[in-house]
């Protein structure tokens, strides 16, 4: 398939979605566990509202957790406001795509650990105690290989969904091509110009691509680790 | 080193209140389901925390409430051997006897000595799921032993097993019995594995700790019988006269306490029809036949109730006046 398939603009926009969504995963990803083990395996007050909390994106219309980010993470937003004399600005850059993708995905990726995590037998953890382990050990030996495969299967899923965010990306971040412009903004840029269709089937056809690879990937993922596991 | 327990422990409406001693070889905890056997072993191996109570091996306190110790399980090295083996499938035979090696650094047996003892040679590059429950067992107490262990908690490790698998695998414990020197505890509710395995037994009912002894002493008293509270009236002549609510007995004179308990197993009692004459060393107790359950007849002696085996052969119908014969004198039980 030639380079020039698709044009220098649409090439950018998709090379900043796989960016935007493999920055969102890959940072997300200790929160994610942290998050899915608490739900999991922790007694403490509040886990009922953290288990709201994490899953309130999948709820909420996409616009409102958008315009909660932009509130929270705008240059005068509450956080925002702290983080900018840092360096850290989210607003209108693709840091911020990428921040609207990991909160828009966070609450798949704590899914599938969660139920991972859950699989996992407290009695091997019990036994890795007596033998000398301690918490963090139990934890680095028996627990996180053991529930690997739901990591990997969570962050795959995490980054399609990363792939497709478009409501809470375009509601915070705007669609600023080479800066926010992600696929699914390209596609919506595309539909608003008369005759425009074919450049969008394009597009289209990229993002149904992207999508079935992550299924596969994880699907195939999920295979191999309970080979792996013996079960 | 031994090992010196005594717990208090609530859970829901079953209350533990033990304390016993384990010193080296094996210690039998022994019992019922729902004595509270597992209970014990996990408060020793730090996996629950009793209400109360104190557990020291050696001069090492690994729990005392009162002061404010309470090891967490990593640190006791409380070598458990679980009754469903739970090794790590994500690792093979070898990794998982290497595991507790990665924390205890320095001394203890090398993994060649523990695969010989244990004749885990030809398993140490298969997965657990490709192990028979026999050999996973085995496995497992490789495992603990490599993790360098200041006692060995056994919890049924036998339990999941067959006959033939239990047969395969007792003579390894053995050999681990005459080869290590820390105290071992051994739950099991088989007296079969105890006596051939235990050095000491803790009999656990109920939460409490109703004997404890030799495996003879105890194992006997876990045997069919009856206990009766026994008075003292004359002790002179070689021979010691006492009241029963079964009637008089008499028994070789010996320093005896003024009141105390005696214990009559049903192996020790046989009925006879017609009154027997000219028994050396028997007692003879007129009785009646009140019931047959199983292979135990219940005897109605005085105001007692004396247990026998069942003899082969056809029995008098219950109401039949029998006189109930005791082969060796009872066992005065300390009180």
């Amino acid at each position: 398939m030639p380079a020039d398939w698709l044009s220098a603009d649409e090439w950018q926009a998709v090379a900043l979605s796989l960016r935007v969504s493999f920055w969102a995963v890959l940072c997300s990803l200790p929160l994610g566990i942290l998050t899915a083990h608490a739900l999991a395996r922790w007694r403490f007050p509040g886990r009922q509202a953290l288990n709201v909390v994490v899953h309130l994106p999948l709820i909420l219309p996409p616009v409102v957790t958008g315009y909660l980010l932009l509130l929270a993470f705008g240059r005068r937003g509450l956080i925002g406001q702290w983080l900018e004399p840092l360096g850290i600005v989210f607003a209108f850059r693709w840091t911020g795509a990428a921040l609207a993708a990991a909160v828009m995905a966070f609450p798949l990726m704590v899914r599938a650990i969660r139920l991972s995590i859950e699989a996992v037998d407290p009695r091997l953890e019990q036994a890795a105690a007596t033998l000398g382990a301690s918490r963090p050990w139990v934890f680095a030996t028996v627990t996180l290989p053991l529930i690997l495969p739901g990591v990997l299967a969570g962050s795959v899923l995490a980054f399609a969904k990363a792939m497709g965010e478009f409501g809470a990306t375009i509601t915070f971040v705007s669609n600023i091509p080479g800066q926010t412009q992600t696929l699914p903004s390209a596609i919506y840029t595309q539909l608003q110009i008369p005759g425009a269709e074919a450049q969008a089937g394009r597009l289209v056809l990229v993002a149904i691509g992207v999508s079935i690879a992550a299924l596969l990937l994880s699907e195939w993922l999920a295979r191999a680790a309970a080979r792996r596991v013996g079960a | 080193m031994s090992l010196s327990v005594s717990l208090a422990h609530s859970l829901g409406v079953f209350r533990l209140n033990a304390a016993f001693q384990a010193p080296p070889g094996v210690t039998a905890l022994f019992g019922p389901s729902g004595a509270g056997k597992t209970t014990v072993v996990n408060a020793v191996a730090g996996l629950l925390t009793p209400d109360a109570g104190r557990i020291e091996v050696g001069s090492t306190v690994l729990l005392d409430r009162r002061a404010g110790i309470d090891l967490p399980p990593h640190r006791r090295r409380a070598g458990y051997v679980f009754q469903d083996a739970r090794l790590f499938p994500h690792l093979n035979v070898r990794q998982n006897l290497l595991y507790g090696r990665w924390f205890a650094r320095g001394g203890g047996p090398e993994l060649a000595e523990v695969a010989d003892l244990l004749g885990l040679g030809a398993l140490l590059n298969r997965r657990p799921a490709a192990l028979s429950g026999g050999e996973a067992q085995r496995v497992a107490l490789g495992r603990a032993l490599l993790a360098r262990p200041r006692l060995l908690l056994l919890d049924e490790p036998l339990a999941a097993l067959d006959q033939a698998r239990k047969s395969e695998i007792l003579p390894w414990f053995e050999r681990l019995r005459d080869q290590t020197r820390i105290p071992i505890l051994y739950v099991s509710h088989s007296a079969e594995e105890i006596a051939r395995l235990a050095t000491t037994v803790v009999r656990l009912d109920r939460g409490r700790v109703t004997a404890q002894g030799t495996p003879s002493e105890v194992l006997d008293h876990a045997a069919p019988g009856v206990t009766l509270a026994a008075t003292l009236r004359d002790c002179c002549g070689g021979v010691a006269l006492l009241d029963t609510p079964a009637g008089p007995l008499s028994l070789p004179a010996a320093s005896l306490p003024r009141t105390m308990r005696l214990r009559i197993g049903a192996d020790t009692v046989l009925i006879a029809t017609t009154s027997p004459q000219g028994l050396l060393g028997a007692t003879v107790l007129p009785a009646m036949l009140e019931d047959v359950r199983g292979d135990l007849l219940h005897l109605r002696a005085g105001h007692a109730l004396l247990l026998a085996r069942r003899p082969p052969g056809p029995l008098p119908a219950p109401g039949t006046p029998v006189h109930a014969v005791l082969t060796v004198p009872p066992r005065v039980l300390a009180d």
